[in-house]
């Protein structure tokens, strides 16, 4: 965020790797072309998808978040998705409730024949993050220290609890 | 009634139904109550019934020191025997494996709890025996269950976030709401977890947020708002308000009240391939 005028949005996207993963690739293999906000995270499945993950991305500066999977009838793991779209149903309203704009966090189902699809919700997303502006009031409580003093991805004192 | 629970405890004892009663006690002042553990029969007058007995007792069923006592008797109002239908529900206890007294209860605390405006289980769902008059259960509407609701989700996105944040930013992260909550019963909470690190364990206000939404979280279509992590809450955040919102959700989305129907699957650990998905592009 140095010296930035325009704000550019960071979107992370937690992509199931059966559908809307390879629907990405497609879009990419396709040549077509989507804005270069979003940071992809692969995951096997929607229904793996601990809510923790979404919030962690928030903790650790994305202004916006983006889940895609299977639609349902197609999940590889057969009723993985069904179970995603069930934790959604109430863990989304429970963030709006906490004053989280419902424009942050969004949800598709992209197939992995859909690459035009992908590049039209991704955009979508990203400008529609790009209207509401930065998510400054979760990452200046993210900081330590003085407000704002925190930003990119992965700070240095993050990277001390990646081990594996 | 205080007479009736003593002699219904005695018996249990006395006949080796049950090894131990949890049930009310006296208080170090009159406005108070604190949780007894009856084993012996002639102990039984410890008991007391009153409007100061909010707490749940149903806590006690998860914990390892109390479950070492043998098998329980605990007394329960409705709200609580709720509880005890979610903890049977998800194979944390068995339905013989404890004694279920039931009390019948017109709303507890001086002022009158909030969860008690809201109540509609005067007379307990399940028990093997009932002390009290029985009193009808009273239907609310959808509406009136959740009208505490009304005033937060009407507050401006803004609104909501400025207050939830200085609501969290009091969290000292002493984690009593999930100590005395009794669906809270895994062995090793995310919060203790350090390898990834998924929430901040420091008092910061930074994963605070994660903190407590996530207790909110793991409560869906579970938590039957005893208000018991309200209650003993040191920093006065009104975490129930975030487990209501979570069960009119599931209420309106899946139509599954936790605990009030042993029958029912629980919410989130099912599906319906006709979920709503209008919010999924």
């Amino acid at each position: 965020m140095s010296n930035q005028t325009t704000f550019e949005p960071k979107i992370v996207a937690f992509l199931c790797n059966w559908c809307t993963y390879a629907g990405a690739d497609l879009a990419g293999t396709g040549r077509k072309q989507y804005q270069a906000n979003v940071r992809i995270i692969k995951l096997p499945c929607t229904g793996g998808i601990d809510p923790l993950f979404l919030i962690k991305a928030f903790e650790r500066g994305a202004d916006g978040i983006l889940v895609s999977g299977c639609h349902p009838g197609d999940c590889h793991y057969n009723t993985g998705n069904y179970h995603a779209r069930r934790r959604w149903n109430v863990f989304k309203p429970l963030l709006e409730f906490c004053g989280i704009n419902p424009d942050r966090i969004q949800f598709s189902w992209i197939s992995a024949a859909e690459g035009g699809k992908w590049v039209e919700t991704i955009n979508g997303v990203i400008d529609a993050v790009r209207a509401l502006g930065p998510f400054e009031g979760y990452q200046k409580i993210n900081a330590i220290g003085p407000a704002g003093s925190g930003e990119g991805f992965v700070s240095s004192s993050d990277k001390g609890c990646e081990c594996k | 009634m205080i007479e009736a629970l003593r002699k219904k405890a005695e018996e249990l004892l006395r006949s080796n139904t049950v090894n131990v009663v949890f049930g009310y006690g006296e208080g170090s002042t009159p406005e108070r109550t604190r949780p007894v553990f009856i084993t012996k029969p002639e102990d039984v007058n410890k008991l007391t019934w009153n409007q100061y007995c909010v707490y749940n007792l149903t806590t006690y069923l998860k914990r390892q020191e109390t479950r070492k006592l043998g098998k329980p008797a605990i007394i329960v109002k409705g709200c609580d025997a709720k509880t005890v239908i979610v903890l049977i529900k998800e194979s944390q206890i068995k339905r013989e494996d404890v004694y279920i007294l039931g009390v019948t209860c017109q709303g507890v605390g001086e002022p009158l709890a909030v969860k008690c405006k809201a109540c509609d289980v005067h007379t307990p769902r399940i028990y093997d025996d009932l002390v009290g008059e029985k009193v009808e259960n009273k239907e609310l509407s959808f509406d009136e269950r959740y009208a505490e609701l009304d005033e937060y989700e009407k507050m401006s996105e803004k609104g909501k976030w400025e207050f939830w944040q200085k609501q969290f930013e009091k969290c000292i992260k002493c984690y009593a709401c999930s100590n005395i909550c009794p669906l809270c019963f895994c062995d090793r909470c995310i919060v203790e977890k350090n390898q990834p690190q998924w929430i901040d364990p420091s008092a910061h206000a930074r994963g605070n947020l994660s903190w407590n939404v996530t207790r909110a979280y793991h409560l869906a279509g579970r938590c039957i708002n005893c208000e018991e992590c309200q209650r003993v809450c040191p920093a006065d955040i009104p975490l129930n308000l975030l487990n209501k919102k979570l069960a009119k959700e599931a209420e309106k989305n899946f139509n599954y009240r936790p605990g009030y129907n042993i029958d029912d699957e629980l919410a989130m650990s099912t599906y319906n391939a006709k979920d709503n998905q209008d919010f999924v592009k």
